[in-house]
């Protein structure tokens, strides 16, 4: 039963569908005015644990769509500008996507490493659209506590990963 | 490895996933650019902001709102403990500050009353006073490359794009787009913001850049030394964005040596802000109020008197004044004619305050001077 379980393919709602709304949800919680001490919230990118682990998981043709869906959620609810957060999500996913066989097997601290990278891959690729486009060099403090924020997540990545990476025999 | 397509039996073509998925990325990397080259937001018009965006905020503010409310009262409950905390030095605090604040009560009425002389005297027009709206803050961005909120403020309040926006510091942003119920602000510190500002101390001008950290940049400032550190800085309103004088912040200079501004908004709540209604200076002259001002016109005596100033004046300017003034033989000329045009403003101000707009009644032909507010 279990391994006639294992051999259809993924639901895409189950691996797509729920942790999309997960990090949707996620990310308006985030955005609550709140200041304890004079501190604010972190503004991690939740939609970049998606970008990595989706693409480690398996190849898929939806879920480029559902990153370009999420960053232009991102862009609105954010209010940046439009555009900005799907193409740098898809950048690293392209990247990790073409890299994931060399992922394969890796422990869990190189993988870390190979999410951090990916991560500054998409805040670089977000730091020059919004250098282009405004025509200023963003800050690049803040650009580094994002990037810190959203490399923390890792272990939402990892659990992720492991719950649907032998979910579908065909790719192991 | 080579896979189906699809899952149907019927379907013959057999095409490897990877490959497919290759292509799904294009198409979603085509599809992001595209939306990436379309966006306007550098013009910040209300018809760039684009009816998408007005329909995200107005479902999000919802949502946004109503998880707001919990973290609302989160802060409060850290406000109260800290300040039971800390009651001991606040007071102290506030000893000294009271203290500070009584010599500046009397320097602020004595300038006031003097102020009221000098406007009477010229019979200035005084810009009106700006109506707000008080809103509550429900959704916060703070990232390096966007820095907005959305307030529970919108059309139906009468807020439109381009109105400032205040918390009970300083400056914190514009609105940049409206719903119903719903507006977003640009923070200062986006890196898509500029906003001409002034220093208090030299009256120099600066543009005020955000680059999505906590203390935006000065730039475009001219002169020597215009700015040190501890400067107060305001809006300079030119443009006509924001009125002249809406406090900002502080002067100070960044590790990079660049001189920063520590926003004054930084040390007040977040969770609301005030929104002027104000859009530009064309409403200040639409507005008559700005007419009837409340302060008394000159009397047919001064009016007379700056009259002949101005002919005296005028006669003595060159006919045109367009060379910048400089220190040189013509600055003198052109100072003359910058004081022409003012008595001359300040002739048709109280010329306009005398005539009414109305036919004057049949009698008396003359209505009786006004009180003589000269000192």
């Amino acid at each position: 039963m279990s391994l006639l379980q294992s051999t259809r393919p993924l639901d895409p709602w189950r691996w797509l569908g729920v942790p999309a709304l997960v990090a949707m949800v996620a990310t308006i919680v985030f955005a609550i005015p709140i200041k304890v001490f004079s501190l604010q919230l972190p503004e991690p990118v939740f939609p970049m644990v998606l970008a990595f682990a989706w693409a480690v998981i398996r190849p898929s043709v939806i879920a480029p769509f559902v990153l370009v869906l999420l960053g232009l959620f991102l862009d609105f609810f954010w209010g940046g500008p439009v555009g900005l957060w799907g193409v740098s999500l898809l950048a690293s996913y392209t990247v990790v996507l073409a890299s994931r066989s060399i992922m394969t097997g890796q422990s869990r601290p190189m993988r870390q490493v190979w999410f951090a990278g990916a991560t500054g891959l998409t805040m670089l690729t977000g730091f020059l659209i919004a250098s282009v486009i405004s025509l200023a060099v963003p800050n690049l403090l803040a650009v580094f506590w994002q990037f810190l924020a959203t490399t923390v997540l890792y272990p939402f990545a990892h659990r992720l990963i492991e719950r649907f990476e032998d979910a579908d025999v065909r790719f192991r | 490895m080579r896979l189906s397509f699809r899952d149907r039996s019927n379907f013959d073509m057999k095409v490897p996933l990877t490959w497919t998925a290759g292509v799904a990325v294009i198409i979603a990397a085509v599809i992001g650019v595209a939306l990436l080259l379309g966006d306007r937001r550098e013009t910040f018009q209300v018809q760039a902001y684009g009816v998408t965006k007005n329909v995200v905020d107005t479902l999000s503010a919802p949502v946004s709102s109503t998880l707001a409310t919990p973290g609302r009262w989160t802060g409060n409950i850290f406000d109260v403990a800290r300040d039971y905390l800390l009651a001991g030095s606040q007071n102290h605090q506030l000893r000294e500050d009271v203290n500070t604040l009584r010599a500046w009560q009397d320097k602020a009425i004595a300038v006031e009353n003097e102020n009221q002389r000098l406007r009477a005297v010229l019979g200035l027009k005084t810009d009106p006073p700006i109506p707000m709206v008080t809103a509550h803050v429900i959704a916060d961005s703070r990232g390096p490359f966007a820095d907005t909120r959305l307030a529970d403020a919108g059309q139906g309040q009468g807020i439109t794009p381009g109105n400032p926006v205040m918390s009970e510091r300083g400056l914190v942003g514009r609105v940049i787009g409206v719903g119903h119920n719903v507006s977003r602000i640009l923070l200062l510190t986006d890196i898509a913001s500029r906003t001409p500002v002034l220093i208090d101390r030299t009256n120099a001008r600066a543009i005020l850049s955000g680059d999505g950290g906590p203390n935006p940049k000065l730039a475009y400032m001219r002169g020597e030394k215009p700015v040190q550190v501890g400067d107060r800085v305001l809006t300079s309103g030119d443009g006509g964005v924001f009125p002249r004088g809406l406090p900002i912040g502080v002067a100070v200079q960044g590790l990079d040596g660049a001189w920063r501004v520590r926003l004054d908004s930084d040390s007040s709540p977040i969770d609301f802000v005030r929104i002027l209604l104000f859009t530009d200076f064309s409403q200040i002259a639409e507005q008559k109020d700005a007419v009837a001002s409340g302060l008394p016109p000159l009397s047919a005596a001064d009016a007379a008197e700056v009259a002949a100033k101005v002919k005296a004046l005028s006669a003595s300017a060159p006919p045109t004044s367009a060379a910048p003034p400089k220190p040189a033989p013509g600055a003198a000329a052109a100072n003359a004619t910058a004081t022409a045009k003012t008595l001359a403003n300040a002739l048709a101000a109280s010329k306009t305050q005398a005539a009414p707009k109305h036919p004057p009644p049949p009698t008396p032909a003359t209505t009786p001077p006004p009180d003589d507010t000269t000192p």
